[in-house]
């Protein structure tokens, strides 16, 4: 018999069984749209947050205290960048802005208003690295940072906080006791990834002097010419730093530098792991899925033995059996995997809508989700289509 | 030119074990020629199934030879067992056996299906005709009568054009004169060439034979024409 009519019997026979083909295939269905919407999700979020951390600038890299990593070990921070190292790299090549921060948290305060906040020590260069807009008044200026001004630029939750009838610049709040002049206001950058919402810019020479007393700065940030020279600018710049800190060639570094594309793939990496774990989980409803299908076509293929007989006696062979039941329970699990594409893949999109995570559905998902569903029904399938093809044709005709 | 020749058959079952063996079939010689309509009766137990079951390539023989249309079908495979049953011989049951869910046009079919033939709707639609139910094509076994069940089980059994006709008891489910008509339908096949063989314990139907075999013990105990092995007719 053709493979063509092999499979057109099968549909047939699943066709005069409604029912109980919907409810075998139900397994399968719920396996999938699990696996399907798990993927989905898990790929979402991933370009979620490789968004979040794109819009950082991809175009820059970040220079911080302290030994490279090596592996996960990570030895004891040592501090080395001093903010000369800063003025220096802008003569590297492709180096078109360096921006130094030191980094400290301090409460703000003013008339009753008092807020936790992260204070940081700035250059003009760090408003453009960090793409951060000025929503009222000015940035820090070199004049500021020169003269070690007592000047401010609030983050707009600060700024809401203290201020909350507005008007800020040209007031004054008090950071660790001194008095700051609020010389602008930053736009809202929203919930994110690590928003500037909460951060008090002050003049870096004001930070480290003033208020912190510190010698090294947190990190530099390093904005490169283009996207596409950022590898050649991280060899670059460490180069570069070794020669400052006269560090001989076998010695570690002690510093580090990162760029975005390093923090994207560590991402990648932790969302890969926690994606593939939920779809593993989620596959384990795929196995009772099949179990079922199995379990029906014992039974089916018990309902059916004087059929068999039947096609035994008019010259079927022991493989037309065999490929008569199998295809019935591929199509079962197949049929089901289609479907609970279309569910998962219509779940996950409901979902990411209704809580507002990210949604993608990704080629692999629906290939693996096929594929599965395929070897589902082929593995499941292929015992009770065995027993079928293995019946004695006169017993099977006997079978009352 | 012999059909089937059979030489020393044996089937035992349980051979393994002494205390319950069966010889179903026991030394049995038996040769049947092209055109002839053959009765095989017995009483119970005699081997008449058994024998069927050997015919008919749904089992294989224990020992002995079986020669049909000249090939040793005691030595085939499953796969040429299939073959044969698909291509030499045409069974008619007692309970018909029509596949529920197919229409009577898709049971006559189901032969030509597996023997991947080119033209299997048009060769069915003759075979109906020649039972007189190709008006009934499209109908399903549980729209029909019996003795209609039945004659779609002989179109079914004679569309491939086997070598032989094998009936097993084909008037045990129909009332007499639906019986009767379905024999006169075997019969008349028979006259256009069909080699046919009914295995039955209606000794009304074996009068009909030109040929009857009675068997005992798996042997055969009588083999000429009907009044030589049953005797002159009764009055019923």
């Amino acid at each position: 018999m053709s493979i063509l009519e092999t499979i057109r019997t099968a549909l047939r026979a699943l066709m005069s069984n409604k029912m109980r083909s919907v409810l075998t295939m139900l397994g399968v269905v719920i396996g999938v749209s699990a696996v399907v919407a798990m993927l989905a999700l898990g790929e979402g979020t991933k370009a979620d947050i490789e968004t979040n951390i794109r819009s950082l600038g991809a175009d820059v890299l970040t220079v911080r205290n302290g030994p490279a990593q090596r592996g996960a070990v990570r030895a004891q921070s040592v501090d080395s960048l001093k903010l000369e190292d800063a003025e220096a790299l802008t003569a590297v090549d492709n180096v078109i802005a360096v921006a130094p921060a030191s980094n400290g948290s301090a409460q703000i305060k003013r008339l009753a208003g008092n807020i936790g906040a992260q204070v940081i020590g700035v250059t003009p260069a760090y408003f453009q690295v960090q793409k951060l807009n000025i929503e009222q008044g000015n940035a820090i200026t070199d004049a500021q940072v020169r003269g070690r001004l007592h000047s401010c630029v609030l983050g707009a939750n600060i700024y809401n906080t203290l201020f909350p009838l507005g008007d800020a610049i040209g007031d004054h709040v008090k950071i660790k006791g001194l008095s700051f002049q609020v010389v602008g206001v930053l736009e809202s950058k929203g919930s994110g990834f690590s928003s500037a919402d909460d951060n008090v810019l002050v003049p870096i020479t004001t930070h480290m002097s003033t208020l912190f007393g510190r010698q090294f700065v947190s990190s530099i940030t390093v904005q490169v010419a283009s996207e596409d020279l950022i590898d050649a600018a991280k060899t670059d710049v460490e180069a570069f730093l070794r020669m400052r800190h006269r560090l001989k060639p076998g010695d570690d570094s002690d510093f580090n530098i990162s760029s975005t594309k390093d923090v994207l793939e560590a991402v990648g990496q932790i969302t890969g792991v926690m994606t593939a774990f939920l779809a593993a989980l989620a596959a384990i409803s795929l196995v009772v899925g099949g179990i079922g299908i199995m379990n029906i076509m014992l039974v089916s293929v018990r309902e059916r033995t004087r059929e068999i007989g039947v096609r035994m006696a008019v010259g079927a062979r022991r493989r037309d059996i065999l490929l008569q039941f199998l295809i019935e329970a591929v199509t079962v699990s197949v049929l089901g995997g289609l479907i609970g594409l279309a569910i998962g893949a219509g779940g996950a999109y409901g979902m990411s809508k209704a809580v507002g995570t990210g949604f993608s559905l990704p080629v692999y998902a629906i290939v693996l989700s096929m594929v599965v569903s395929l070897a589902t029904g082929v593995c499941f399938g292929v015992w009770p289509a065995r027993s079928a093809s293995k019946l004695d044709p006169v017993e099977a005709l006997r079978y009352e | 030119m012999n059909v089937i020749e059979l030489v020393n058959l044996e089937k035992v079952y349980h051979e393994d074990m002494p205390e319950i063996a069966v010889h179903a079939v026991n030394k049995l010689n038996l040769a049947i020629s092209h055109g002839e309509a053959v009765g095989i009766v017995g009483p119970s137990g005699c081997g008449k199934s058994t024998l069927m079951q050997l015919i008919g390539c749904l089992d294989r023989p224990t020992r002995g030879s079986y020669l049909l249309e000249n090939h040793d079908v005691a030595r085939f495979g499953d796969n040429e067992l299939a073959r044969v049953r698909n291509k030499s011989i045409g069974f008619v049951f007692q309970t018909f056996n029509l596949l529920a869910r197919y229409t009577a046009l898709e049971n006559v079919m189901l032969p030509l299906k597996y023997s991947n033939d080119p033209d299997p709707k048009g060769k069915s639609l003759a075979a109906l005709e020649k039972v007189g139910l190709a008006n009934r094509a499209h109908h399903l076994p549980n729209e029909l009568s019996g003795g209609q069940k039945q004659r779609v089980a002989i179109a079914r059994a004679l569309v491939n054009t086997p070598a032989i006709l094998l009936a097993d008891e084909p008037t045990g489910a129909l009332d007499s004169r639906t019986g009767a008509e379905i024999l006169d339908l075997l019969l008349e096949l028979n006259s256009h060439g069909s080699t046919l063989i009914i295995v039955t314990h209606d000794l009304g139907v074996a009068r009909r034979m030109k040929r009857v075999v009675k068997l005992r013990d798996g042997r055969v105990e009588a083999d000429g024409t009907p009044e030589a092995v049953l005797g002159a007719v009764e009055a019923h």
